[in-house]
């Protein structure tokens, strides 16, 4: 049923294109659009190649090496190493917690200080609001070498380095929050009589309590990840071992860091999805 | 005035004040017992992450100081002379910054045709083998859950030092999240225009050419530029384990203590961030608003 109608039309194509001109004819700076487009990112795409010397000789040979690396990877053991990975992976997950909990202390009142709401001074504002983007504009890495070399190596520059950069993604997170919040608590306490201040602690904090601990939540996640890699340039934790076995080439103790790394995040991510939950579930309820 | 206010009867008064009381004690509890479970967390965290009060106290001093050490000589009088020493290697610097661009670039458009070619197989509306999903999400997910210098750290092994390595980490990370992505968008397309088509006798690639890519390119567009903004931040870290781009330099400054080139790099670095976050920006809204006409 379906062939014979297709072979129908196909049989009737040229009279359908004489009845429905408008519709067959393409659309020809559209095409050009896009044909042109797409010369231009392959053409820059070959530029790059180019200019970063990818060849097809060095991507076979490395491919040959990489099967080769995944084939020592397996089965992935610790060796006699498990107690001091464990204890590695334990300051991972603390250097995260107490990163983004040091850096959510802090960003709370900047938040406040980056709100139109709260400081309707417009060049207070910018002047908050670019110094958060410059912070923000620095990777968690850079921070981490730069905390090395200012209190030495170990995870105590790594907790100031994810502290230090969360706080420019935070400040700029709840102040966004404090600007969308509902306007009518802040008319309510003003009406009964309220303070500026007043203002803040029972209309505003109240509002923006549950979106910022969900917030706050989600980077303790997203900074567990953080926290493994920050140890790559020797801010503590797990990263340390991982660069360490990768540099004597223990590909199996590499492969079971690995997967240390990705089970924990897994966990992490599993836990804090249910508390966020918890968290925004009971403020619907409030509101 | 005053006494226009109304009191409620003594009785009611109590009950509502008690239930008030009651409600913000329970509350009170609540908050109570997260603050214990948070501080035990942070005593716990403490110990491992080796904190020490008088270790912060006794170096926090060192932070300003090297802020104002890596903060050049800048006078008004001499200004031409002395940002020209304070950026005496601008030109290598801004051919490795290319270079980072670069490898953003080819990280992302790999990682965007690799993602782009699974995300139809991990998507539930248009791959009904269950086992061909289930594959194809696991690979996306191992893919980005591994962070991309990890994965740059065993490139650099296997391909030995240069951009290539990062250039490929960049792309399977790539590949991880905007597969998820542009596999979460086409679950939410419209079906009607892929059953015409398929209707019509079309095969499952030209159902996806004529039904599926009109619905989900802007998508896709605006979702790679979001993620080629984030490979540039990644791209400027490739350096530091020997992949690449301007990350090298920048680590030499900071290891050996070249204060006024740390913060030119720097400098540099947050400018060229800035200006691809504002040109991103701007095509994205441009490409919804497209999407939003037709």
């Amino acid at each position: 049923m379906n062939r014979s109608l297709r072979d129908a039309v196909l049989a009737d194509r040229n009279a359908l294109r004489a009845r429905h001109s408008g519709l067959f004819a393409a659309d020809i700076t559209h095409r050009l659009l896009v044909t042109g487009l797409i010369a231009l990112l392959g053409g820059f795409a070959l530029f790059a190649f180019w200019r970063l010397e990818f060849s097809f000789s060095r991507l076979g040979s490395g491919a040959a090496q990489i099967a080769h690396i995944v084939g020592l990877m397996f089965p992935p053991t610790p060796g006699t190493k498990l107690p001091i990975f464990l204890s590695a992976l334990a300051e991972t997950l603390a250097i995260a917690l107490i990163g983004t909990l040091a850096a959510a202390i802090v960003a709370f009142p900047v938040g406040f200080l980056a709100a139109k709401n709260v400081v309707p001074n417009i060049f207070a504002h910018f002047a908050v609001r670019r110094f958060l983007d410059m912070i923000r504009g620095v990777d968690v890495l850079i921070w981490a070498l730069i905390f090395i070399n200012v209190v030495g190596l170990g995870p105590f520059a790594g907790i100031l380095a994810i502290a230090v950069s969360d706080f420019g993604t935070f400040g700029k997170l709840f102040s966004e929050a404090i600007e969308t919040a509902d306007k009518r608590p802040v008319e309510g306490i003003v009406s009964t009589g309220g303070s500026h201040l007043h203002t803040i602690r029972f209309a505003l904090v109240p509002e923006v309590f549950p979106v910022v601990a969900s917030q706050v939540l989600y980077y303790f996640e997203s900074n567990t990840r953080s926290a493994t890699i920050i140890g790559i340039v020797g801010a503590g934790g797990i990263g340390m071992h991982l660069t360490e076995q990768i540099r004597m080439l223990e590909w199996d103790k590499v492969s079971f860091i690995i997967l240390l790394i990705l089970v924990a995040v897994g966990a992490i991510d599993w836990v804090s999805a249910r508390l966020r939950h918890a968290v925004i579930g009971r403020s619907s309820v409030v509101v | 005035m005053n006494g226009a206010v109304l009191h409620l009867p003594p009785a009611q008064r109590e009950h509502a004040l008690a239930a008030y009381r009651s409600a913000v004690a329970a509350k009170r509890v609540r908050l109570a017992m997260g603050l214990a479970i948070l501080a035990v967390a942070i005593g716990l965290a403490g110990i491992a992450g080796e904190i020490d009060a008088r270790k912060l106290f006794d170096n926090i001093h060192r932070l300003p100081n090297y802020l104002v050490s890596i903060t050049p000589q800048l006078s008004w009088a001499n200004l031409g002379g002395d940002l020209a020493e304070w950026f005496w290697n601008l030109k290598d610097w801004l051919k490795l910054l290319g270079d980072t661009l670069l490898i953003a670039y080819l990280g992302t458009l790999l990682g965007f045709f690799g993602a782009f070619a699974l995300c139809f197989a991990a998507s539930a509306n248009l791959e009904k083998r269950r086992w061909v999903r289930i594959v194809s999400r696991r690979f996306l997910e191992f893919c980005r859950s591994v962070p991309e210098i990890v994965f740059a750290l065993l490139f650099v092994v296997a391909f030995g030092l240069g951009p290539m390595p990062g250039v490929l980490a960049l792309a399977i990370h790539t590949l991880g999240a905007l597969g998820k992505q542009f596999a979460e968008v086409v679950e939410n397309i419209d079906m009607k225009p892929v059953e015409g088509a398929t209707a019509t006798g079309a095969s499952r690639v030209s159902a996806i050419r004529y039904a599926v890519l009109p619905q989900v390119m802007s998508n896709f567009a605006s979702y790679t530029l979001l993620r080629f903004e984030i490979n540039v931040r990644g791209a400027a870290v490739m350096g530091f384990v020997g992949a690449g781009g301007i990350g090298q330099d920048l680590m030499e400054a900071i290891r050996k203590f070249y204060y006024s080139d740390v913060s030119a790099i720097l400098v540099l670095i947050i400018a060229t961030v800035m200006i691809i976050d504002l040109v991103t920006e701007q095509l994205r809204h441009a490409l919804l608003g497209r999407e939003q006409r037709a």
